[in-house]
This record gives C-alpha cells, sequence and structure tokens, in this order.
C-alpha cells in the first residue's frame, strides 16, 4: 500500500480493470461513475429491477461482459465505489463531484480518467425530430430499459455499430427497415487486410451483415441522408445513393458516424492535447502507459482515444499499473520511469491495426461540409444552423472554434458541444478551406455537465462539505 | 391514434408497475423505467425545444446530449434519459392546451 489515493473516474471496461489492478497492488481505490450500476456504455446493465439474462442482453460479447463484471462485482468490498456520481470540474489535485443533489469535493493522488465516449454525429436536416436517435442511443434503449426506439427502424451513418445495432434490433423482434451506411460496401474490401489483425471480430461484423440481408434487410452503401420526414415525429428517411432519391417509411431512426471521445476532464486537469489522424480528432497526450502529461493523471480507454472495449481493458491496467509504479517510486526516478514508459506496448498493436482498418472500411462522408444545406441545424441545444456558421466566417473572418463559439454561441449550449462539435469542426475547417487540425478544438469548460444554481453557491469553497464528514 | 415513439421488447422478469401523473393524467409505467422510457412508451414526446415549438423526445439516451431534461410540476427539472422514474412523480411535457 502506499497510503495515496488513487480514484477513477468510470466504470466501464478500462475503469473496471484500472481497479483491478490498483487491488492486486493492496489499494483501495475510490471509483466515481455517472450510472447507477457498473460496466459502462457497451456493458451497461439494467436496472436491479429487470432481470435479464446475459445472453440476450450482450450477444456476442456475454462471455466478456460476465467476465469484467463478475469480477468488478467480487472487488467491491475493496473498492470505495460510488455511482450516480457525476465529476464536474478537476482543479488542483481535487474533483468536484455530485451525488444526490449534493456537492462534495474529493483529493486525489493518482486520477484514471476512463470517461468513454459518445456518438460521433454528423447531422441531416430533421435529426432534432422524434424519433431519430444516435446508435448508441437505440443500443442503451434495448439493453438498459428493453425498448426499442420505434417497432420499425432505418440505421444509418457508418461505423462498426451501424451493423450491430442492427443486427440486435432484428434479432429482438424490431423491424429493421433499411440499413443505409454512408461509407461505399467497396471500401469494407479494402479494410480486410488490416482486418484481419482481429479476425474473430472481423468474422462477427461478417455475420451481422450476412444475417441482415437473410432476414431481407435492404443494405446500401455511399449514401447520402437528405432528411428525415414528419411533422410531429419522424415518419420517413429520404436517402441519395447513386444517383437516385428514396423515401423509406420508418417509425424511428438510429445514426451515427463512428464514436468521439469524452475528453472534458482531461482538458480541464490540463493535460496537453494532439491531434490524431485516425480518429480526426484533439486528444488528450498520452504516453504507451497511459500518462497524460500532468503528474499524476493517467488516461485509459476509448475517452483517450477510440480503440474498443477490448482494448480499454488492457489500456485501463496499463494505466493503473502506471499510477503505481511513479507513486512507489522515489521522485528523483519518476523522470526514468516516464522514459521507460515509451516503449510500446505489445498486446495494443492488434487494437491500433484493426482500428486504422476500421477507418477505411467506414470513412466518414467526405462531402458531408460541402453538401450541409444553409438551414441545416448543427447545434439542437440552441438551433443554430450550417448557414449562421458560414455567414459568421464569412463576415468576421473567424477561424478558430472557439472563437465562432464566441460569436455564434455554436458548442455552447446544454450539451457543451457534445452533439455538435464533429459537425462545427469540418463545417469551419471547409468555410476557411483549413485542415481540420488548424480550427482547433473546443476548451473544456466546468462544469462538464448543467448543474442546478443552487448547487454552484453552495459548492463555494467555503461552505464544501469536506470529504471526511461523508457518511 | 398516437403510437408512442418507444415500444417495449418481451421477456423479462415480470415487473411492478409504478403509478404517476403525465400533464395532469394518471399513468402507470414500469418500476426499472427512466422517466424519458415511461413517457415515450406512452406518448411521443419529452419537451417543446427551447428555440421553436417543435417537440423534442431526447437524443443519445446517455446522459450527454442534454435534450431530454423535463420540468415536474414542482418546478424541479430533471433529465429524463438518466433518473428512474419513482411513484407520484408529476411530470409535464410543456404541451400547451
Amino acid at each position: 500500500m502506499t497510503g495515496k489515493r488513487f480514484v477513477i473516474v468510470g466504470a466501464g471496461p478500462a475503469g473496471m480493470r484500472a481497479a483491478e489492478r490498483l487491488v492486486a497492488a493492496g489499494e483501495r481505490p475510490v471509483v466515481v461513475d455517472e450510472a447507477e450500476r457498473f460496466g459502462g456504455q457497451i456493458y451497461r446493465q439494467p436496472p436491479e429491477a429487470m432481470q435479464r439474462e446475459r445472453r440476450d442482453l450482450y450477444g456476442f460479447e456475454a462471455g466478456r461482459a460476465s467476465a469484467v463484471l463478475d469480477r468488478f462485482e467480487a472487488l467491491r468490498e475493496h473498492v470505495d465505489y460510488r455511482p450516480a456520481t457525476l465529476v464536474w470540474q478537476v482543479e488542483a489535485n481535487t474533483l468536484q463531484l455530485l451525488h444526490a443533489g449534493r456537492t462534495r469535493t474529493l483529493p486525489f493522488d493518482a486520477l484514471i480518467l476512463a470517461t468513454g465516449a459518445t456518438d460521433r454525429v454528423l447531422p441531416f436536416p430533421g435529426w432534432t425530430l422524434p424519433g431519430v436517435y444516435t446508435l448508441g442511443a437505440a443500443q442503451v434503449a434495448l439493453k438498459f430499459q428493453a425498448t426499442l426506439i420505434g417497432p420499425r427502424v432505418v440505421f444509418a451513418g457508418t461505423g462498426p455499430l451501424l451493423y450491430l445495432v442492427a443486427w440486435q434490433y432484428a434479432s429482438h423482434g424490431g423491424q429493421v427497415a433499411a440499413v443505409l451506411d454512408s461509407a461505399p460496401l467497396s471500401a469494407k474490401l479494402r479494410a480486410v487486410p488490416g482486418m484481419l489483425a482481429r479476425p474473430a471480430v472481423a468474422a462477427k461484423g461478417a455475420y451481422f451483415l450476412a444475417r441482415l440481408r437473410l432476414k431481407g434487410v435492404p443494405v446500401h452503401g455511399g449514401v447520402t441522408l437528405l432528411r428525415a420526414e414528419g411533422g410531429e415525429r419522424v415518419t420517413a428517411l429520404t436517402w441519395l445513393a447513386q444517383g437516385a432519391t428514396h423515401t423509406t417509411d420508418c417509425d424511428a431512426i438510429g445514426f451515427g458516424h463512428g464514436l468521439r471521445s469524452e475528453t472534458q476532464l482531461a482538458d480541464l486537469a490540463g493535460c496537453a492535447f494532439d491531434w490524431n489522424e485516425i480518429d480526426h480528432a484533439w486528444l488528450p497526450t498520452r504516453d504507451a502507459a497511459g500518462r497524460s502529461s500532468v503528474p499524476g493523471v493517467y488516461l485509459a480507454g476509448d475517452g483517450a482515444g477510440i480503440l474498443g472495449a477490448d482494448a480499454a481493458e488492457l489500456s485501463g491496467a496499463s494505466a493503473a499499473q502506471a499510477a503505481l509504479d511513479d507513486l512507489h517510486a522515489a521522485p528523483s526516478s519518476l523522470s526514468r520511469s516516464r522514459e521507460r514508459a515509451g516503449v510500446r506496448v505489445p498486446a495494443m498493436q492488434p487494437h491500433l491495426a484493426f482500428r486504422r482498418a476500421l477507418e477505411t472500411a467506414f470513412a466518414l462522408p467526405p462531402r458531408w461540409a460541402a453538401e450541409a444545406s444553409d438551414d441545416l441545424i448543427v447545434c439542437r441545444c440552441e438551433e443554430i444552423t450550417a448557414g449562421e456558421l458560414r455567414a459568421c466566417v464569412r463576415d468576421t473572418g473567424a477561424r478558430e472554434l472557439n472563437r465562432l463559439k464566441a460569436l455564434t454561441r455554436i458548442g455552447m449550449g446544454r450539451c457543451q458541444g457534445r452533439m455538435c462539435a464533429p459537425a462545427a469542426t469540418r463545417l469551419l475547417a471547409h468555410a476557411t478551406g483549413c485542415a481540420l487540425k488548424d480550427v482547433g478544438r473546443l476548451r473544456g469548460q466546468a462544469p462538464v455537465k448543467p448543474l442546478p444554481v443552487a448547487l454552484l453557491h453552495d459548492a463555494a469553497p467555503s461552505t464544501l462539505v469536506p470529504e471526511d464528514e461523508d457518511d | 391514434m398516437r403510437t408512442p415513439i418507444l415500444k417495449r421488447i418481451d421477456g423479462g422478469a415480470p415487473r411492478d408497475e409504478i403509478a404517476f401523473q403525465l400533464d395532469g393524467r394518471a399513468c402507470t409505467a414500469l418500476e426499472g423505467d427512466t422517466v424519458l422510457t415511461a413517457l415515450l412508451t406512452l406518448g411521443q414526446r419529452l419537451r417543446e425545444s427551447d428555440f421553436s415549438p417543435l417537440p423534442r423526445a431526447g437524443f443519445c439516451l446517455m446522459g450527454a446530449c442534454q435534450d431530454c431534461w423535463v420540468q415536474l410540476e414542482s418546478g424541479e427539472r430533471l433529465r429524463a434519459c438518466t433518473t428512474p422514474l419513482v411513484p407520484g412523480m408529476h411530470v409535464r411535457t410543456g404541451t400547451r392546451r
């Protein structure tokens, strides 16, 4: 034991494996998680009242899910586990927490951020209509609430989740009206060599596609989404492929274009960011073991870069080990342990190769920004349109995302840019003729999610509830 | 007839009903439901957009997009996709009558 406080944010695959490694070393880590039950998004568990079989919930991943969930359950008495708790600020080696309507502070010696990801969304006209959800939402509805986003669903966008969710819906009694991939189906063939880095995962993807086709589900590639139809709710999706326009009747649409990392807490912790060519995003800098640029702050899982659940387990354990090494090490040897970590972790190599192949198979629509109409709502919080963003660039010469935010309020709404940033970044880059990386990234702001204003008064430093008075 | 947004799937253990109120009407949903699930297995909207009269029904379902905030009769606001339904809750969707 070091006598130091290790805090893990997030109880998905990365956070659970990090906790396991710390407990094995005799530590008692704090695990703070926003959800009521551990598992993260991929192994999300339904509420206690809803007893369902893991085979039914997780399909092919049931064995993996059970291994991770059961392992963490067995650790529970060795972990200070704080479910239903939001971390809304990181400052000076202290977290600000919100739980059951009360704020608390939590100082740490080592912080492992395993904050996960949400869908990466490139919107299309009508995406704010009731019945239009992300692919991740379609999965949450099914796994967490035993519901479908509608009886008759179109799945659209691109990414491995597109086919997985469509298959999950088809095998739970949902009618899948169509699967519309914005990437060409031929791109999947080009990606095959890279995907062989993880043949079993690639085989599952091929299986989903084959089963969908067997069930008679229309699957189309190279699709442009023109608009969701409907007044009070979605009733159809109009789309374009190979020069022809089609309309598919449906009750719901699930769409997304891969995933984006949740990096706000790393940003608030002061971590440096690097441009990542695979994710097309600015991500917190980390060494091969998971050390950020800030001593005592470690990064793991999809929150630090999209590599999937299995890689998240590896990076969670690795980040925890790095934290243990650093806190056990005398200050003089700290720099040496940082150098040592420059060595690549061999176990991660297949995940990196596979991730590159996925980017080939499920490339983002290259002309999205050029084709977005001026009246397209980009910010669903405050209904800011593509035309407003373009006009701002034209009228003010704004060339940087935070400047665009200051002038148009894009990224300033309640989601703080989680839903609009990928789209706004692309529109800004297109309008200015800059590369994506050169328009910058939205800075994280505390609180990272909305808090009742009354609580902010409570959270003034003089009135904070000290951690020791925890009941 | 107005078909609700969400459709429950079959299977799983039977669950107790939870009574609550939606825009002044007595309704029931199931134990384990979030407020979002309760509202959208009965109806088509959670609220109106802050900037137009158009209805909204959530988007990410994982507490990120903040699209699903609803108001209780008491004035308290809550995020419907991450808040379990509690017996006796009185939720308003902002539907004007």
